[in-house]
C-alpha cells in the first residue's frame, strides 16, 4: 500500500516534472557546413552550442546537423528543425542566406540568426566578426618573421570577409617590411583538407616562409610542418595541436558569448533583429597565444597591436591608403566605413593579382 | 566448404532480388554501426526509412523525396541507356553544371523580362548545355579513340571551374553586394520552376524524370534504337553483325545522357536552388551512378532507386538532427547499398554450393 503510493507520487512528479520541462525548455538549432571535427570553423561553433549547454543547463536544449550543403538542402534542415520545434536556430555559413529569409518567411515565430550574410528580415539577424582585426596582428607577424620575403595566402571564396582579411594582413606586413610579397592560391572552398594542403604545398615551392589561411582545416600548418621551415597561423580555431610546430599564433572566433546573449533573448522575449559585427574589443575574435617561435620584440608589438585595435585606438584601415589600381582610396588618417568595408571588392595598392571574377 | 559455381544462365529471381537483399544487409550493417556509435539501431533505421514517409511531418518530406529524387532519375535514366551499351559515362556532373549555366544564362539575360518564352527557351538552353558538355568526351571518342570515362570525368572538374568564373564574373548579382552567386531566380517569376501544385514538391523537373522515365521505357522495349544499345552490351560483335554502328550509338548515349543532365541542372537552378554559386552542384552527378545500378539499369527500377537514395538522404537528414548521429555515419550509411549492391551481384552469376570436402 505504502509503496503503490509511493509509486504513484514518483510517477505523478515524474510526469509533472517532464512536461513543466517541454514547456520551458528552449530549443536552439544550428545547421553546419563542415563536420564539428573540422578543427577550425565548424569547429569553433559547435564550442559555442556547447557553451550555451553549459550555460542553460536543462532549460536549453541543442540540435545540430553537420556538413549541410549550401542550397536547397539546407533550406531542407532548417525547415526540418523548424517543425521539429526549434526557437532559434543559427546558420553558419554564408552560403545558407537565402535559404534562412525562405525558411524564416514560412515561421514568423521561429528566430534565426544567419553567419556573415547581409540580408535580414524581423526574425533574421546577421552576425559576424571583424576577422581583419586579428589579420592585422598576423600581418604584423608574418611581415617581421619572413626571411624569403614571400608570404603564402590560401584564399577560400573570393567574398568580401576573404578580401578584407587579405588587405589588412598585407597593409600591416608592408608596413613593417616593405619587400615583403604576397602570393594568393583560391581554392573556392571553405573546408577541402586535400585543396587545402595543394594550396600550402604550392606556395611554399613559390618560395613562402609563412602561410596564412582563410580556409577551415589544419591541413595547410600539416603541409607547412612537412616542409619544415615555414610558419603558419591557427584560423577560426587556436589549432593547438601545432603549437609545438609551425603555428606561431592564431585566430579564434569566440561565438560563445553572442550565442548565449541571444538564447538568453529569445528567452526574455527581447530578441529583435540587429545586425552584429564584433572584434576583438567585445571578445567575439580571439588572438591565440603566440609562441616563442616568435621573437620577444616582435611578439610585444603584436600584443600592442591587438590591445590598440581592441581599445579602439587604431583601425587597421586608417590611411593614407591606395587601392590595388593607385587610386585613392582613404586619405592620411581617414578610417574606413563599415559600407565599404563590407562589400570590399579591391585590393590595396601593392597586391599582385587579380580577384578572381 | 562453401564455393561459388557460375550459373549457365544469369538468374533472373536474382537480377530482380539483389537491390532488395542489399537494402536488408545495408540495413543490418548500419544498425550495427549506429549502435556501435552509441545509438538504438532499430530507432536509427526507423529514423531513416520511416519518418519521412509517415511520421509527424510527412506532408513536408513527401513533396521533398520528390524534389531531391528528380534530379537523380532524371541523370540516371540517361546514363543507364549508355551504362547499357558500355559507353561510360561518368561526367553527369558536369554536364549537370553545364546544363544550370546556360538555362540560367537564359534567365539572367532576359531579366527583368517577363516574356512567358523564357522559362521554355531556359529548358531548350540548360538540355543543350549538357548534350554540348556530353558531346565532348563523344567526340573526343569517336575520332580519337580517347576513353570516355577519364574525359566525362575530368571534364567535371573543368566545370566546376566555369562554375566558379560565372558565379563571380558574367553572371554574378549586381545587387549582391560584391558577393558571388546570381540573382535568385525564384525572385524572377517568368523564369521560376515553381511547384505545379503548391506544397507538392511537384515541379517541372519532377514531370520530365516522369517523362524520360516511360521515355526510356518505350525506347528500350519497343525502339529498335533501345534493342541495339542492349545488343551492343551483351554481345558487341553480334550487334556489328545486326548493323549496329557503335560511333552512332556513342554520340546518342553520350549525348542524350548529357542532355538530361543539363535539364536535371536547369530544373534545379531555376527552382529549388534558384542561383548559380560556386557550391551549385551537390554531387547529384555522381550519386546517379550509384542511382542507375540500383535500379537494374531498367527505367522502373531507376525511378524506385532514386526514391529510396531520396529517402537515405532526407531520413539521415532527420536522424543527424533527431539522433544527433554524425554526418559521416549516414554517408557511410549510403555508402554501404553500393557495396552491398555490387557483392550481392555476384548471385546474379553464380550460385553458392556447399561442397563437402574429403579427408585427405
Amino acid at each position: 500500500m505504502k509503496f503503490t503510493r509511493l509509486l504513484t507520487g514518483a510517477v505523478l512528479a515524474l510526469g509533472l516534472a517532464s512536461t513543466a520541462i517541454a514547456e520551458e525548455k528552449t530549443k536552439v538549432g544550428f545547421v553546419f557546413v563542415g563536420p564539428i571535427g573540422d578543427g577550425g570553423w565548424t569547429y569553433e561553433h559547435n564550442q559555442a552550442r556547447l557553451a550555451i549547454e553549459k550555460e542553460f543547463g536543462d532549460k536549453v536544449e541543442t540540435v545540430y546537423v553537420e556538413s549541410v550543403a549550401e542550397g536547397p538542402d539546407s533550406e531542407r534542415v532548417m525547415t526540418q528543425m523548424a517543425l521539429k520545434g526549434a526557437d532559434l536556430i543559427f546558420t553558419t555559413s554564408f552560403g545558407y542566406m537565402d535559404p534562412t529569409i525562405n525558411v524564416a518567411k514560412k515561421f514568423p515565430d521561429v528566430k534565426f540568426e544567419h553567419a556573415t550574410g547581409y540580408k535580414t528580415a524581423p526574425n533574421v539577424s546577421t552576425y559576424s566578426a571583424r576577422f581583419y582585426e586579428g589579420r592585422a596582428v598576423q600581418g604584423h607577424i608574418a611581415g617581421k618573421m619572413t626571411k624569403s620575403n614571400i608570404v603564402g595566402y590560401i584564399g577560400s571564396v573570393p567574398i568580401p570577409e576573404v578580401i578584407r582579411g587579405i588587405n589588412s594582413a598585407y597593409i600591416h606586413a608592408k608596413k613593417v617590411n616593405p619587400d615583403v610579397e604576397f602570393k594568393i592560391v583560391w581554392v573556392f572552398e571553405w573546408f577541402n583538407p586535400a585543396k587545402e594542403a595543394d594550396a600550402a604545398k604550392v606556395l611554399i615551392e613559390q618560395g613562402a616562409d609563412v602561410i596564412l589561411q582563410h580556409t577551415d582545416s589544419t591541413a595547410p600548418l600539416a603541409a607547412a610542418e612537412e616542409a619544415g621551415n615555414v610558419i603558419g597561423f591557427g584560423q577560426a580555431s587556436d589549432m593547438a595541436a601545432y603549437k609545438d610546430g609551425p603555428r606561431v599564433s592564431s585566430i579564434i572566433d569566440n561565438w560563445g558569448p553572442y550565442y548565449i546573449a541571444r538564447t538568453r533573448a529569445v528567452m526574455d522575449g527581447t530578441w529583435e533583429s540587429v545586425p552584429t559585427w564584433d572584434g576583438i574589443g567585445p571578445g567575439m575574435v580571439g588572438i591565440g597565444e603566440i609562441t616563442d617561435r616568435v621573437p620577444a620584440d616582435v611578439k610585444a608589438e603584436a600584443i600592442a597591436l591587438k590591445e590598440a585595435i581592441a581599445s579602439g585606438e587604431y583601425h587597421p584601415f586608417t590611411g593614407p591608403l591606395n587601392k590595388q589600381d593607385g587610386s585613392a582610396w582613404l586619405e592620411d588618417g581617414e578610417i574606413a566605413d563599415d559600407g565599404t568595408l563590407l562589400g570590399m571588392n579591391f585590393y590595396v595598392e601593392g597586391i599582385e593579382g587579380t580577384i578572381p571574377q | 566448404m562453401l564455393r561459388l559455381e557460375q550459373r549457365p544462365q544469369p538468374s533472373r529471381m536474382w537480377v530482380y532480388l539483389t537491390p532488395l537483399v542489399a537494402v536488408v544487409i545495408t540495413m543490418i550493417a548500419g544498425g550495427a554501426l549506429f549502435a556501435a556509435l552509441g545509438k538504438s539501431p532499430v530507432e536509427a533505421i526507423a529514423t531513416i526509412f520511416w519518418e519521412p514517409l509517415f511520421g509527424e511531418f510527412a506532408f513536408y518530406y513527401r513533396p521533398q523525396l520528390l524534389v531531391k529524387a528528380a534530379p537523380l532519375i532524371l541523370i540516371a535514366i540517361g546514363l543507364s541507356l549508355g551504362f547499357r551499351a558500355g559507353i561510360w559515362n561518368i561526367g553527369a556532373e558536369g554536364q549537370y553544371i553545364l546544363g544550370a549555366i546556360c538555362g540560367a544564362g537564359v534567365a539572367l539575360a532576359a531579366y527583368p523580362s517577363e516574356n512567358v518564352l523564357i522559362f521554355p527557351a531556359m529548358i531548350v538552353a540548360g538540355a543543350f548545355g549538357g548534350w554540348a558538355w556530353g558531346m565532348i568526351p563523344a567526340l573526343l571518342r569517336v575520332k580519337f579513340g580517347t576513353n570516355e570515362i577519364l574525359v566525362s570525368l575530368m571534364l567535371v572538374y573543368v566545370a566546376e571551374q566555369l562554375l566558379a568564373a560565372m558565379s563571380l564574373g558574367l553572371m554574378r548579382n549586381p545587387e549582391g553586394h560584391g558577393f558571388p552567386g546570381s540573382r535568385n531566380l525564384q525572385q524572377y517569376e517568368a523564369a521560376h520552376n515553381a511547384e505545379l501544385i503548391t506544397g507538392s514538391g511537384l515541379h517541372w523537373g519532377v514531370a520530365a524524370a516522369l517523362i524520360a522515365v516511360i521515355f526510356a521505357y518505350i525506347l528500350l522495349n519497343r525502339h529498335i534504337l533501345g534493342y541495339h544499345i542492349r545488343l551492343t552490351g551483351q554481345a558487341p560483335r553480334a550487334a556489328r553483325f545486326a548493323g549496329v554502328r557503335p560511333n552512332r550509338l556513342i554520340l546518342f548515349c553520350l549525348g542524350t545522357s548529357g542532355a538530361l543532365a543539363g535539364l536535371a541542372g536547369m530544373f534545379e537552378v531555376a527552382g529549388p536552388s534558384g542561383q548559380i554559386s560556386i557550391d551549385f552542384n551537390v554531387g547529384y552527378g555522381f550519386t546517379a551512378i550509384i542511382v542507375a545500378f540500383l535500379g537494374r539499369l531498367h527505367p522502373v527500377g531507376i525511378m524506385l532507386a532514386g526514391l529510396l537514395m531520396a529517402l537515405t538522404y532526407i531520413g539521415g537528414e532527420i536522424a543527424q538532427s533527431n539522433l544527433q548521429l554524425p554526418a559521416a555515419a549516414i554517408q557511410l550509411f549510403q555508402g554501404m547499398l553500393l557495396f552491398f549492391l555490387l557483392a550481392v551481384d555476384v548471385l546474379v552469376q553464380f550460385r553458392l554450393r556447399w561442397i563437402r570436402t574429403e579427408a585427405a
